[in-house]
């Protein structure tokens, strides 16, 4: 039990402790509790689009990045109902797109994939969208590449919030919607991007990348080559919390 | 003794890398044949499956004609189909062309092509006719399991079949499980 000055939730029975103003996302990950997700980078605000970190609080589903934490709370996050909800929507964002992980320079650092793999998925049982989407590789140091894109809004977040630029934004509605940018030829060329933008630096999949360096770190080797994305993102969760906290 | 499961392959729209994976398992050929012998495959060139066998390993997607009467022949006489690989499993890199219409291919290919001479676009009847869209598999029969992997390495193999004709869940651990 933690002392009674220390507030905690139950998360899957364990207790877990929390700060004032800490997510539920945020106090599994620092007590080394795994929540997969795609769209949430702890480095940035939290925007729940994504829904693969969905838990049952009290009862009902909520983004755990977005949800307080609060003191007494029941979560459930590691049960079968919801373990198979985030591999299907897993699924569903692998047949939305055209995610080819054999000729992909992402493979081995993609957070989509490590997370498939984090869940087991061994099919994408739904029929394949095959979907004609735009690349735009206009620019000399950046591509973007659509047919990756899986809409988690990263990019379109930290242009506008970090960067300072709004270079990215989304249009179109349910599975019309797609990156755009920002330019009077609506090409990355004639963009204000540049290679050193945030933006350009946290895509989860291989939809925006610097190019030249795909394969700098040879496949084997790579983040999730080493450890899969449980280990390897707690770990740096905890290591982040540690350094900002103490 | 026990008899032999009987175990048939094949590679649709593929590369022939399952195949060269499954045999990269090596010295464990001698064991698996202990236990296994292959019916139709192109291992042995046994061109049609007699009767039922146990388990199919097909590999590739569906890219042509062909490949959909071969697929539903191992429907037909095999009691488990197994996807082998990315292009079975989602049409992989041959899918690549369903962004562009099929006349486009051929003629990029056959007319438009660098150093092409006396273009056409081939016609012959023993050509399998294309079909406008590769498909994975379970689009067009139902399959009982699904390994992956570009190709999947010899030890994902491996387990799986030890796994599946030991009567367990053959599913992928986490070490195995690898898309590329």
């Amino acid at each position: 039990m933690c002392p009674d000055s220390i507030k905690t939730f139950f998360l899957d029975g364990r207790e877990i402790p929390f700060r004032e103003g800490q997510s539920v996302f945020d106090a599994a990950m620092t007590a080394g509790a795994f929540i997969p997700h795609l769209c949430h980078n702890p480095d940035y605000e939290p925007h729940s689009s994504c829904r693969l970190c969905t838990v049952i609080v009290n009862g009902r589903p909520f983004a755990s990045c977005t949800q307080p934490a609060v003191a007494g709370q029941m979560v459930q996050s590691d049960t079968p109902e919801l373990r198979e909800m985030r591999r299907v929507l897993t699924q569903m964002l692998f047949v939305e797109g055209n995610h080819y992980c054999p000729s992909c320079e992402k493979s081995g650092n993609c957070k989509l994939q490590a997370t498939a793999y984090d869940l087991g998925l061994q099919d994408n049982h739904f029929p394949q969208f095959f979907p004609k989407r735009e690349l735009d590789a206009s620019h000399a140091e950046i591509i973007l590449d659509r047919d990756r894109c899986i809409l988690c809004g990263l990019c379109v977040r930290v242009s506008r919030d970090v960067d300072k630029k709004s270079v990215f934004a989304m249009t179109g509605r349910g599975i019309h919607t797609v990156i755009v940018v920002d330019s009077p030829s609506g090409l990355l060329k004639d963009s204000k991007v540049t290679a050193q933008d945030e933006a350009v630096q946290h895509c989860p999949v291989g939809a925006l990348l610097l190019k030249g360096k795909g394969f700098d770190v040879p496949i084997g080797e790579r983040i999730y080559d080493k450890a899969p994305i449980a280990e390897d993102s707690v770990a740096k969760f905890q290591a982040r919390e540690a350094h900002i906290h103490g | 003794m026990a008899s032999k499961l009987k175990v048939a392959t094949c590679s649709l729209a593929g590369c022939f890398g399952c195949h060269m994976s499954l045999l990269d398992i090596d010295e464990r050929l001698l064991d698996l044949l202990e236990v296994v012998e292959f019916d139709r495959s192109p291992i042995n060139d046994i061109k049609l499956i007699e009767g039922m066998v146990d388990l199919g390993l097909v590999e590739g997607g569906l890219c042509n004609a062909e490949n959909v009467h071969v697929l539903k022949h191992f429907r037909e006489h095999c009691r488990i189909i197994v996807s082998v690989g990315e292009c079975a499993i989602t049409g992989g890199i041959p899918s690549m062309r369903n962004h562009h219409a099929l006349k486009e291919c051929l003629e990029e290919a056959y007319i438009r092509g660098v150093g092409v001479e006396n273009a056409h676009i081939p016609n012959d009847p023993e050509i399998p006719l294309l079909l406008n869209k590769v498909y994975p598999l379970h689009e067009v029969v139902k399959v009982d399991y699904f390994l992956p992997g570009c190709p999947p390495s010899a030890d994902a193999f491996w387990h799986f079949l030890t796994e599946l004709i030991a009567g367990r869940d053959p599913s992928l651990p986490l070490q195995l499980l690898r898309y590329d």
